[in-house]
């Protein structure tokens, strides 16, 4: 188990103080001043040699994405937009680094904001975080009066600003070129790639998008060197992450522990373990809804990081583990989440437009068992027809759960089906 | 079917409103004022009872030069604006796996029971509106409802009911989780940051 | 240049192509519903897929931009699978109503699914209905066949410049609208008929009355105002059915505006189908051999300085020839086609063209526009600005009325105090025209049709001279017409001879005949005891003031010329036959002058045609611009304080055609804030 001295997020629970003052006490903003001067190559090969993957859900090396922005500017500024649209189900991480430890994602903000040449940070929040936006706003004010961020930020010589910009109820808008969209004051529809955000992003000018998490690590990581931070985990997984655990367990809650921690671990030691026992657990989604679902016996022993849960055909994505015990009507589990996605999709794109009420329509008739066992067949081409060929990954990530469950309980759903049909005949 | 409601009672901002106005405007770059479309339609919602008229709408295109046409699709995409009035306590029931598999049809059925409203009503008294909501990002809270700005957590029919009585009568019961815990600490205690660390 | 695989094929093409441009370079075709070379690329049908080696996905290749040693893939399983399960998702809430739908025959939907539609469908739930949207008088919507291609949004934000049309809601509840269901208010709004891939949107008018493989076609060119718009005449038998836009990059690109597209109603209201002699204060049906007796017994023995001749907006070269040709036998020097008066003249023809051309709008760099509001007199000139200032860097200045054209521009004031102050360089603006490299000048009918019109005209010259709009090959001296006779009549010599009269002077009552060649934008109220012989296809004003009619062919029904604003000379063609005893103008003038005994010199179109190219060498150089000569025009004058007032009142009502269509009057009605003066013949 991590020890808490290796935990980033010393507040998680919101025991202490979350106002500057308290931060301060707690190591942030700690002459971040000596960070800047590390200068922006400096940062961006520290955040590389850290091996931080994003945590937003794709796991896109963090350093590297910051060196796509341009270095000189052709005269547009550049900016950093902080993705806090946290809507994938089971995650609730960001928003307790928000209303607990809001000045730690600022400083992340100032931090990696220099290193990629930005001007400002745009906290893009969703909309329902109400309190967590206050507490934000309130944070930002200290942040500016304590000379922290905005001219001769932290006493640096570079001017930096942070807004908040809340968003008003749509999932997609964690879609990176969504968010951009609806921060430019339009529906969140996510852009034709490429153009990159990096190019051209919002407003037209150079950006990158990064996920709360992933901005709230950085200044410890360079403060504590990034040798400390990929020396936790396994190589290619490193560093500490934020869990969230739900579903069918004793004590739901979320934890920072080491990345590639068996699940079992995380579930037992953290989480009062299953309800009704380890044998009581049916299925697990390991990394929020977009991912597909692990069996128990997939779930007796993996370990939770990118490329374990990738090798068992699903992901880290948010590191939000939704536990079902065998009580669990995994059908309509799953089926909520085609609801879901069918209440989430933008409309844009034919595939997912089209496609997610298709399969939710047909998610809810193998839930009552009102369909055919060919219909089976046909759920999984349609779900392929979507992955793979809309504009952003809203499609594919309809089309996951979905293939999770038939890849690994095909049999309750030929089940349900027959036993439909005995009722009916009866 | 009618895009929005006309209420024929003009609209504007308060004095108060416009220099709030005024300083999401000043967030954006110059000439990129279209990007307070939404703080402003928040802004016109919380003046007008939780909802958005015709009038808001327009008068928000008109406040920010945006066409009528583009504040309309940015009113209908995103789910937090209402553009029908709504009750007093504006009750938005997560029902999303996680919170599905920690009781949210028991809450559902309280407010068919408890208030005589489903998905899209108004209970009688206009005291509560009940819209079902996909998830809300209190996960590990579960199962949650966001009663106007307040989230409500870790419910179940009972301490629901205990919530509606409190808001019927007038209180405001104290947000968040709804059992002994603290936040999105394990219950009966957390787990870990047990060592005293700096500042803790 | 990059240089990439399409199928095997090795293509080169110019940076920015996109794949699917490259494509098609390659010979490769690529289905699509959203994409449209004329408007931004939204990339949402995802028809267009197609496989590039080392992307772990299909691409949509209408978005990506063609890169150097791409290798292209169009045709394997992978794309056909991609783009069969696009087309199933189309379709599943599509209604399928083929045989009721007006698109059927010529819908891309039902095209595309013949080669990836399945001949079942797989879907056992309930389709979508979608409810239907008022857009107004001219656009019937039918929303559930809509497939979100998006195409109609961003025509109406992109090119008509009106942001009416939005996508509300989200997911598959998203759906096409106009703003509170308002009718689309644009000149241009019929184009999304065209854009649209399926039958969500069709032609309000034209729903139900024909099929598109029942139609003739015919090639033609509108008339309904000086742009000269190509357009497709789809007849059944005796019935012009619908207008359709012809693509021509110099002049109209592929869009037609509203007028010219809906007025055809008009082609079968209020004709003029058999000759009219007036007797005991009534107009009576008579035979052509009475008509022409009443004509030549009154032109009999007069003398050619009391008859005088006036030709319409209307009028095509050929019967303006015939006239001035027979007006000249009569021996009269009062001939004018300049029904509005405008201070024109035909010493140089660079002072009545629009030099620049409409496409070479797009190389200007910057624009002043003096008494014209080119939305209503010429909506696809105005979108060619648009087009224009949506690049960038382009300034535009008015002087005149003050009205919404769709883009930014400096409001520099009402009237000819303030183009003189620009012409003596004491305006800002005129800094703007000085360092622009190709600066360009409008000049409309409002500035000209004034008293002060030639030195109004003088004081323009005075600009293009000064501060060098016409230099090298670029002349950005520009003459805005509403009327699709002006520049014909012009080229022609329809003005005024030696001594003769212009339109107000042969209005004051005092000429014993005057013959009105489609002439109704005219006050008939000063015609006095004139004798009054209309030659024309509709009974508008012209013909209730007539004392003798004699009834023409309108544009539709006759091989014709007309010259557009721009000095474009192009051929309209026939495409059913004029109404009952109605004829081809320039026969009837040839047959008149023989009862006169003055018979004109040519006995077949080609051999009157041949005399036009005498006389104006260009009339040979069908459908070019041939450039003018920088030459001398206008009169240095003093101009009065009066502000310019635009031509045009009501964009729907311009011309005896539309004023007899019923479509047309239903559009005033909707859209119109300022309504035309009733003519009594509407519907």
């Amino acid at each position: 188990m991590l020890k808490d001295q290796d935990r980033i997020f010393t507040n998680l629970y919101g025991i202490h103080d979350w106002k500057l003052a308290g931060a301060k006490s707690r190591g942030v903003w700690d002459n971040t001043k000596a960070l800047i001067e590390m200068g922006q190559d400096g940062i961006i090969d520290a955040m590389k040699e850290s091996g931080l993957r994003g945590r937003g859900g794709a796991g896109f090396p963090t350093g590297l994405k910051w060196s796509f922005m341009p270095k000189e500017s052709d005269g547009r500024p550049s900016y950093l937009v902080v993705n806090a649209d946290e809507s994938e189900p089971g995650t609730c991480k960001d928003r307790e680094i928000m209303r607990f430890d809001p000045h730690r994602l600022l400083e992340g903000c100032l931090v990696a904001g220099f290193a990629m040449r930005a001007v400002a940070a745009y906290i893009y929040i969703r909309g329902e975080f109400v309190q967590e936006a206050i507490n934000l706003e309130i944070a930002i004010q200290e942040a500016y009066d304590d000379g922290l961020i905005g001219k001769n930020a932290s006493g640096s010589g570079y001017d930096f600003d942070i807004y908040l910009h809340r968003g008003a109820g749509a999932y997609i808008c964690g879609e990176e070129t969504a968010l951009i969209e609806s921060l430019e004051g339009n529906k969140g529809q996510p852009r034709l790639k490429p153009p990159f955000p990096a190019n051209v992003g919002v407003w037209g000018c150079p950006s990158t998008v990064n996920n709360v998490e992933s901005i709230a690590v950085a200044p410890e990581i360079l403060r504590r060197g990034e040798g400390w931070f990929s020396g936790l985990g396994r190589p290619n997984n490193t560093g500490t992450k934020l869990f969230c655990i739900s579903g069918h367990v004793n004590k739901p809650c979320n934890v920072e522990e080491e990345m590639g921690i068996p699940l079992k671990e995380l579930i037992e030691k953290h989480a009062g373990g299953v309800r009704g026992g380890w044998d009581n657990l049916l299925a697990v989604i390991p990394g929020g809804s977009s991912v597909p679902l692990l069996p128990k016996d997939i779930c007796d022993d993996i370990l939770m990081d990118f490329d374990s849960l990738r090798d068992a055909q699903s992901g880290l994505g948010t590191a939000a583990v939704i536990v079902m015990d065998k009580s669990t009507d995994v059908i309509r589990a799953i089926e909520r989440l085609s609801h879901f996605y069918k209440h989430e999709s933008c409309g844009q794109c034919t595939p997912c437009r089209e496609g997610t009420g298709w399969m939710w329509r047909v998610m809810q008739r193998l839930v009552s068992g009102d369909a055919e066992v060919e219909e089976i067949d046909m759920l999984i081409n349609v779900s392929k027809r979507i992955e793979g060929h809309t504009i952003c990954a809203l499609g594919d990530a309809a089309a996951w759960p979905i293939q999770g469950l038939v890849r690994h309980f095909r049999p309750v759903i030929e089940e349900r089906i027959k036993s439909r049909k005995a009722s009916k005949a009866a | 079917m009618s895009q929005v409601i006309e209420t024929g009672k003009a609209f504007e901002f308060t004095a108060e409103n416009v220099e709030k106005a005024k300083k999401f405007i000043a967030r954006y770059p110059d000439g990129r004022q279209q990007s307070a479309v939404m703080p402003l339609l928040d802004l016109a919602q919380r003046q007008n009872e939780n909802w958005l008229s015709k009038e808001a709408i327009e008068y928000v295109g008109n406040f920010l030069d945006v066409p009528y046409m583009r504040v309309l699709e940015v009113a209908t995409f995103y789910t937090m604006y209402n553009l029908k009035p709504v009750g007093k306590y504006f009750l938005q029931l997560c029902r999303t796996t996680p919170c599905w598999l920690r009781g949210s049809d028991d809450l559902e059925a309280v407010c068919k029971n408890k208030l005589g409203i489903t998905n899209g009503e108004t209970s009688e008294d206009g005291m509560f509106s009940l819209l079902e909501v996909e998830c809300l990002g209190a996960c590990v809270n579960a199962p949650v409802v966001q009663i106007n700005d307040d989230f409500y957590e870790d419910l179940n029919g009972e301490n629901f009911e205990a919530v509606l009585d409190k808001l019927a009568s007038g209180d405001v019961p104290p947000k968040g989780p709804q059992i002994d815990r603290i936040n999105s600490a394990p219950e009966g205690g957390p787990t870990t940051l047990l060592e005293k660390t700096e500042g803790a | 240049m990059p240089t990439l695989t399409v199928d095997g094929v090795e293509v080169t093409v110019d940076p920015g192509t996109t794949v699917l441009q490259a494509c098609e370079e390659a010979g490769a075709e690529i289905p699509r519903f959203c994409y449209h070379e004329r408007l931004s690329i939204a990339g949402n049908c995802r028809m267009c897929l197609v496989e590039m080696e080392k992307a772990p996905k299909l691409i949509a290749s209408c978005a990506m931009p063609a890169g150097d040693g791409m290798v292209i893939h169009t045709n394997t399983q992978k794309v056909k699978e991609g783009r069969e399960g696009a087309m199933e998702f189309l379709l599943i809430n599509h209604p399928l109503d083929c045989p009721i739908c007006d698109q059927g025959g010529e819908c891309d939907l039902q095209d595309q699914s013949m080669a990836y539609g399945s001949g079942t469908s797989r879907y056992d739930e309930l389709k979508r209905a979608v409810s239907e949207k008022n857009m107004g008088p001219l656009i019937k919507t039918t929303m559930t066949r809509c497939i979100h291609c998006t195409r109609c949004v961003r025509f109406a934000t992109e090119v008509a410049g009106v942001e009416e049309l939005g996508a509300i809601n989200r997911g598959e509840n998203m759906e096409i609208a106009t703003y509170l269901e308002q009718a689309l208010d644009s000149e241009l709004s019929g184009n999304i008929i065209d854009l649209c891939p399926v039958g969500a949107l069709t032609s309000k008018p034209y729903a139900f009355t024909a099929r598109p493989w029942e139609l003739s076609k015919t090639q033609s060119i509108d008339v309904l105002d000086a742009v000269g718009a190509n357009i497709r005449v789809d007849s059944r038998g005796q019935e012009v059915m619908r207008f359709l836009p012809r693509l021509n990059e110099d002049v109209n690109e592929e869009w037609l505006s509203d007028r010219s597209r809906f007025s055809y109603d008009g082609l079968k209201a209020q004709r003029l189908d058999t000759p009219y002699v007036r007797k005991d204060g009534k107009l009576q049906p008579a035979s052509w051999g009475e008509a022409f007796d009443a004509v030549v017994a009154k032109l009999d023995g007069l003398d050619g300085a009391k008859i005088g001749a006036i030709a319409g907006d209307l009028a095509c070269a050929e019967s303006m020839k015939a006239l001035k040709d027979l007006m000249d036998l009569i021996g009269s020097p009062n001939i004018d086609c300049r029904q509005d008066g405008a201070a024109l003249s035909t010493e140089s023809r660079s002072g009545y063209i629009f030099n620049s051309t409409i496409a070479g709008i797009e190389e200007a760099d910057a624009l002043l526009i003096v008494g014209s509001n080119p939305r209503h007199e010429a909506a696809l000139i105005n979108a060619r600005i648009r087009k224009r200032w949506k690049m960038g860097n382009f300034p535009i200045a008015l002087i005149g009325e003050q009205v919404d054209l769709t883009y930014a521009y400096d409001y520099l004031g009402a009237g000819p105090a303030t183009l003189k102050e620009v012409a003596e360089g004491k305006h800002s603006f005129a800094e703007t025209l000085k360092k622009a490299k190709r600066p360009m000048i409008i000049v409309g009918q409002g500035a000209l049709s004034r008293s002060d019109g030639a030195a109004v005209l003088a004081l323009a010259k005075k600009i293009a001279d000064d501060f060098g709009l016409v230099s090298g090959d670029w002349n950005g001296f520009n003459v805005l017409h509403t009327a699709a006779a002006r520049v014909g009549g012009l080229d022609l010599g329809l003005v005024p001879g030696e001594g003769g009269r212009n339109v107000k002077d042969m209005l004051d009552g005092s000429l014993d005949v005057l013959f009105l060649l489609s002439a109704d934008e005219i006050d008939t109220s000063k015609l006095g005891n004139s004798f009054v012989i209309y030659q024309g296809s509709h009974g508008d004003a012209g013909a209730s003031a007539a004392d003798v009619i004699l009834p023409g062919a309108a544009y539709t029904e006759k091989d014709a010329t007309w010259v557009n604003t721009e000095g474009r000379v192009q051929l309209g063609r026939r495409a059913i036959f004029p109404p009952g005893e109605a004829r081809e103008d320039w026969t009837i003038l040839r047959a008149l002058s023989e009862k006169l005994g003055k018979t004109l010199p040519y006995n077949t179109i080609f051999e009157l045609r041949q005399k036009m190219t005498e006389a104006a060498p260009h009339f040979a150089e069908i459908d070019e611009v041939t450039p003018s000569e920088w030459g001398t025009f206008g009169t240095e004058g003093p101009v009065e304080d009066v502000a310019f007032t635009n031509p045009i009142s009501d964009y729907y009502l311009t011309n005896p055609i539309s004023r007899s269509s019923r479509i047309m009057a239903e559009c005033s009605a909707t859209f119109s804030k300022v309504k035309g003066e009733g003519t009594g013949t509407n519907g």
